[in-house]
């Protein structure tokens, strides 16, 4: 990687295009607009060549780090691998071309598409329905709250308003359930990081919309006791939520939908290997066992007694509309073709390979790193910093030597059950010999925190930027072009 | 180690009241500064807010975490330390010398629930 | 177990499982009760090849009929231009993760300064976010930005000009958020100022949230909306159609406190409906309360000019349920899209892109008119998309110009069509749709037709 110092406005030049317009003659021009609803001055937006461009955002990229790059060990973020084919389906013009608002006649394999995956989804986690359009896992939480709360609201059950988030939570978990109106209640994690279903219990009474678990938990952790919990929550007429950003170590092997979980959503690019994007476009798909159907956000897909596939917009069970128009249907377009790819064969293997490979790192390494709980885990794990932090080598310290060796960081000081924590999931898309590369260097660090701990703290050291100042960032902000300069 | 000064009120949610007449000067321990590290923000009420004892009135936030401030007293906002908006460091550089909020109390009799310096450095070494 | 995606082979597994202690791959699951393991198979097809599955996408996109594009409402057909695709599939942009190690994530973060300070330079606004999923959800952060921002109000008013869509969005937000919506009417195809001035005056009113181009594709004037609000301490906020902002009156010139709106425009293709990417703009006055990513400048410690995601202690994954929004991601691919998009087009190519579009939609309402099938709806002004009234039911005209591939006149209201015209249209396409229109004996009627779509 290379810096590369500019931004686009450093390049710009007055009478430079980047563009290639038609040349037409109209009669009428913006002139004939009322002065008084035109804009009286010229947007500051640069004015380069089309190669400026090209080369500039191809410099700029050369500063980033993406799974095609290196191993991505980031905990809860599921970074495998972004398969090809699944790009070239999403921009084949006849999808990519399509009107949002077309009639359902023309769009009859935009439709099928939606249908299909939602009907995969609910093969490979056994809930009744989906709904495709919440546009990431953040998205899909809130829509699968509201449907929660459309439920005990339809039942006339107005006093449900509360609903119970582990400590060990993420943390959309709260801001979501925040944001549907619903107040949090926490339940503690035992000492063996599970949910404590003593704490739980007293808990549970006709305030109760339901919880929000998630499961693998994010310490990796099976949460074992969950048919108990279900029945409880149940018992006292709540729903269970499942959090599906920990879904990967799940898929074919163990379904949602059977440990009782009554809505569910599921971030496509983590478990469905739709690509990040550095952040974004995603999707958050939502399904929900049978009593919940009625109450899923419109625009709904529905297939007659003939096949033929039509958009319902209205609906007065449905929670509402939750995205202007069908969510990321791109994105859709790519997760479907990776589950095509994988098929009934291949599918079976994704959960058990991605967890093969968390226990792996986390056994070979527990010998230089501090393990707080030791048990079998899912797709992930946490360390509590080092065995010897005698030099006072940190967290931080770890995960920034990591880029000077190529390895992105592990997600870290998260959960915040512990001090130190440094979070890692693997995927199944990994190979033994890039695991072991990264075991090596992990074992590398922790020699490094003893013998040269100054090397640790100061990292990283061929980066193309090394540590920044955050503080000043954020005391002082500097948001856009015009406050720089 | 953190510094506590003799004759002011603390509360468990690491608030400091100084008393002036009937006016309680409020701001943030020592030791909270130190748990926060660099501030970069402090978000303050507005003059003629109405608090109740225990109330959110506000936050400290530093990069990477934000803590919410609670008035150990009961009473109307008169005045905010302006100085913070530009200069939240400040309250890194001395806790004490900078307050954030002044208080017109209604019920001067709330402080008698507040702990003294000794009493707050005691719950400070248990955490 | 061989499979292009898993590269492990039956040794690797051996190797792995000894040095975990575990027999099989199921020993990994010995804490899972063993009544949810799933041993059944699943209901999925069989697994295809590449070129299976590209035959199958081949087979079901011939069930989609494209279709030449003569309709807005939020989504529209401007051309792309060949670099955005090029720039996008770079990996190092596309498999990349959230930019939360900067050391390594320098060029998503300086893509994304850029797009703050193109989309803050459009708007007229003093900051803006790293992007939001879309236009409707970004109005309903802004109604939750309005709420937050102001003490002690309760209601938000939405004019009745936005988009449906925004509005049934912002609608579904407010039911579980707990916000009180009012709504203020149009009157003459625009919002009407007495009846918002009516409502303001209340005094209980966050925010008022207004188009600055409607759903019948009438730009709105908004002389007055500021002061009006602002007097009564709330915030006025406009959902703006950023392509147009290279040439109509700002968010900012009309004294705006927050805009929010749908970034597609700016060379997003139609995609029915999606990955598309929403933009939430303020005044700095409330910052603070802008959810989702922000990107800012700073220095690394060699003094080298770097950038970081900052103020990152208003977001989720600090504050929880005090969080000013849920939002933990950004569309940030589409942002970068958008940014090559207004790096190539600059303010001039902005313009002219308005100008072509203004031209032609304009020209084709006129020859509309011309065919006698339809009436002015409003006399206002329009840049590049408006509404007629339809003589002919709206149903059939639409499936007239299906016809002949073209896919316009979807209905906005009874008996009310749209019709939206960007620089891919010639004179030349124009006049074979009237022609066709002319001459392909519509009848016209009196009965309304049934609403379709919207």
């Amino acid at each position: 990687m290379k810096y590369y110092d500019k931004l686009i406005f450093d390049l710009s030049k007055a009478g430079r295009q980047g563009y290639s317009l038609p040349t037409r003659s109209w009669d009428a021009t913006l002139e004939s607009l009322p002065a008084g609803l035109r804009r009286t001055e010229k947007p500051e937006l640069p004015e380069v060549s089309e190669l400026d461009v090209v080369r500039h955002y191809t410099n700029l990229s050369q500063m980033n780090f993406g799974v095609d790059s290196g191993f991505y060990p980031l905990g809860s973020c599921t970074m495998k691998y972004n398969p090809k084919i699944n790009e070239e389906i999403a921009a084949m013009p006849a999808f990519a071309g399509l009107h949002p608002l077309q009639p359902a006649a023309t769009v009859q394999g935009a439709l099928r598409v939606y249908r299909e995956l939602a009907k995969a989804l609910s093969a490979i986690t056994g809930m009744a329905e989906f709904t495709l359009d919440p546009f990431a896992g953040a998205h899909g939480e809130l829509t699968g709250l509201m449907i929660i709360r459309q439920y005990h609201i339809s039942r006339g059950d107005l006093k449900r308003t509360r609903i119970i988030v582990p400590d060990s939570a993420h943390g959309t978990n709260p801001a979501s359930a925040a944001v549907c109106g619903l107040e949090i209640v926490q339940v503690k994690s035992n000492a063996n990081g599970l949910v404590d279903v003593e704490d739980l219990k007293p808990l549970l009474d006709d305030t109760i919309a339901g919880i929000m678990m998630t499961n693998p938990n994010t310490l990796g952790l099976f949460e074992k006791d969950i048919k108990e919990i279900a029945a409880l929550v149940h018992q006292c007429g709540g729903l269970l939520y499942y959090d599906g950003a920990n879904m990967n170590p799940l898929i074919g092997m163990v379904r949602p939908g059977d440990m009782g979980f009554d809505v569910l959503h599921l971030n496509l690019h983590k478990s469905f290997s739709t690509p990040h994007g550095g952040g974004g476009p995603g999707a958050g798909p939502v399904g929900v066992a049978e009593h919940l159907v009625p109450y899923l956000p419109v625009p709904k897909v529905v297939e007659d007694e003939d096949g033929l596939l039509s958009v319902v917009d209205k609906d007065g069970n449905a929670c509402g509309r939750i995205s202007g128009f069908m969510g990321n249907f791109g994105v859709l377009l790519r997760a479907y073709t990776y589950i095509l790819m994988l098929g009934k064969q291949n599918v079976k293997n994704v959960g058990p390979l991605a967890v093969l490979g968390a226990n792996y790192i986390k056994e070979s390494l527990k010998g230089c790193f501090k393990l707080p709980i030791e048990s079998v885990c899912k797709h992930e794990f946490v360390f509590d910093g080092l065995l010897d932090q005698s030099t006072g080598v940190t967290t931080l310290d770890i995960a920034k030597r990591l880029l000077d060796y190529g390895f992105h960081a592990p997600t870290i000081y998260f959960p915040l059950l512990f001090h130190q924590a440094i979070m890692i999931e693997p995927t199944e898309t990994e190979s033994k010999e890039t695991l072991d590369g990264f075991i090596e260097i992990m074992e590398h660090i922790a020699a490094e925190a003893i013998s040269d701990p100054e090397s640790l703290k100061t990292a990283p050291h061929t980066t193309p930027v090394r540590r920044l100042d955050e503080t000043t960032a954020a005391r002082q902000p500097i948001l856009s072009y015009k406050d720089l300069v | 180690m953190a510094k506590t000064v003799e004759g002011l009120y603390y509360s468990e949610s690491h608030e400091w009241v100084k008393v002036e007449g009937n006016v309680a000067v409020i701001g943030i321990t020592d030791f909270a500064q130190h748990a926060m590290g660099d501030l970069s923000y402090v978000d303050m009420p507005e003059v003629d807010d109405e608090l109740e004892a225990g109330e959110e009135f506000g936050a400290v936030e530093s990069v990477k975490a934000a803590s919410d401030l609670f008035t150990p007293v009961t009473g109307k906002v008169v005045e905010i330390n302006e100085a913070l908006e530009d200069a939240p460091e400040l309250l890194n550089e001395d806790a004490f010398a900078n307050w954030i909020m002044k208080v017109e109390m209604s019920d001067p009799s709330e402080l008698e629930g507040l702990m003294d310096a000794a009493a707050y450095e005691a719950m400070c070494a248990n955490e | 177990m061989a499979f292009a995606y898993f590269p492990h082979t039956e040794d690797d597994i051996r190797q792995m499982l000894d040095r975990i202690g575990a027999g099989t791959l199921e020993d990994l699951y010995s804490d899972v009760p063993a009544d949810v393991i799933y041993r059944k198979e699943y209901d999925l097809p069989d697994a295809m090849s590449e070129h299976e599955v590209r035959q199958y996408f081949e087979e079901l996109a011939e069930q989609n009929t494209s279709l030449f594009c003569l309709c807005g409402l939020g989504a529209y057909d401007h051309y792309s231009p060949a670099v955005i695709p090029h720039i996008i599939s770079r990996s190092e942009y596309l498999t990349a993760y959230t930019p939360y190690q900067p050391e390594v994530s320098q060029g998503t973060l300086r893509y994304i300064f850029e797009y703050q300070s193109m989309i803050t330079g459009l708007t007229g606004m003093d900051c803006t976010n790293a992007s939001m999923y879309d236009g409707a959800t970004a109005a309903a952060e802004a109604m939750m930005m309005a709420m937050a921002s102001t003490k002690k109000k309760t209601r938000v008013l939405l004019s009745e000009g936005l988009l449906p869509q925004v509005v049934e969005v912002v609608k579904t937000y407010a039911k579980f958020n707990g916000v009180q919506l009012g709504f203020i009417p149009c009157q003459d195809g625009v919002t009407s100022y007495g009846a918002m001035l009516a409502e303001v005056a209340a005094g209980d009113v966050a925010g008022v949230l207004v188009p600055g181009i409607n759903k019948y594709g009438i730009i709105e004037d908004l002389t007055g909306y500021a002061d009006a609000v602002h007097a009564q301490k709330g915030l006025l906020m406009v959902y703006s159609d950023p392509s147009s902002l290279a040439v109509i009156k700002t968010p900012g010139e009309w004294g705006a406190d927050i805009v929010c709106g749908d970034s597609q425009s700016l060379g997003i293709p139609l995609s029915y409906g999606g990955p598309y990417v929403g933009f939430l703009a303020c005044t700095k006055d409330h910052l603070r309360k802008l959810p989702g990513r922000i990107v800012g400048a700073t220095r690394d410690v060699d003094g080298k000019r770097a950038y970081v995601l900052t103020l990152q202690a208003r977001e989720q994954h600090i504050r929880r349920e005090k969080a000013t929004s849920n939002i933990c991601s950004n569309q940030s691919l589409m942002a970068l899209y958008v940014a090559v998009y207004m790096s190539l087009m600059g303010p001039e190519g902005l313009r002219k892109v308005n100008e072509l579009s203004y031209g032609g939609a304009h020209y084709l309402h006129d020859r509309l008119l011309e065919t006698g099938l339809f009436e002015e709806a409003f006399d206002k002004p329009f840049l590049k998309e408006f509404t007629l009234r339809s003589k002919v039911p709206a149903a059939q005209l639409q499936d007239a110009l299906m016809l002949i591939g073209v896919f316009g006149a979807v209905e906005v209201e009874e008996g009310l069509v749209n019709f939206c015209v960007t620089e891919k249209v010639s004179k030349e396409n124009i006049d074979a749709v009237v022609e066709y229109l002319t001459n392909c004996s519509l009848v016209i009627s009196s009965e309304r037709s049934e609403s379709r779509n919207l």
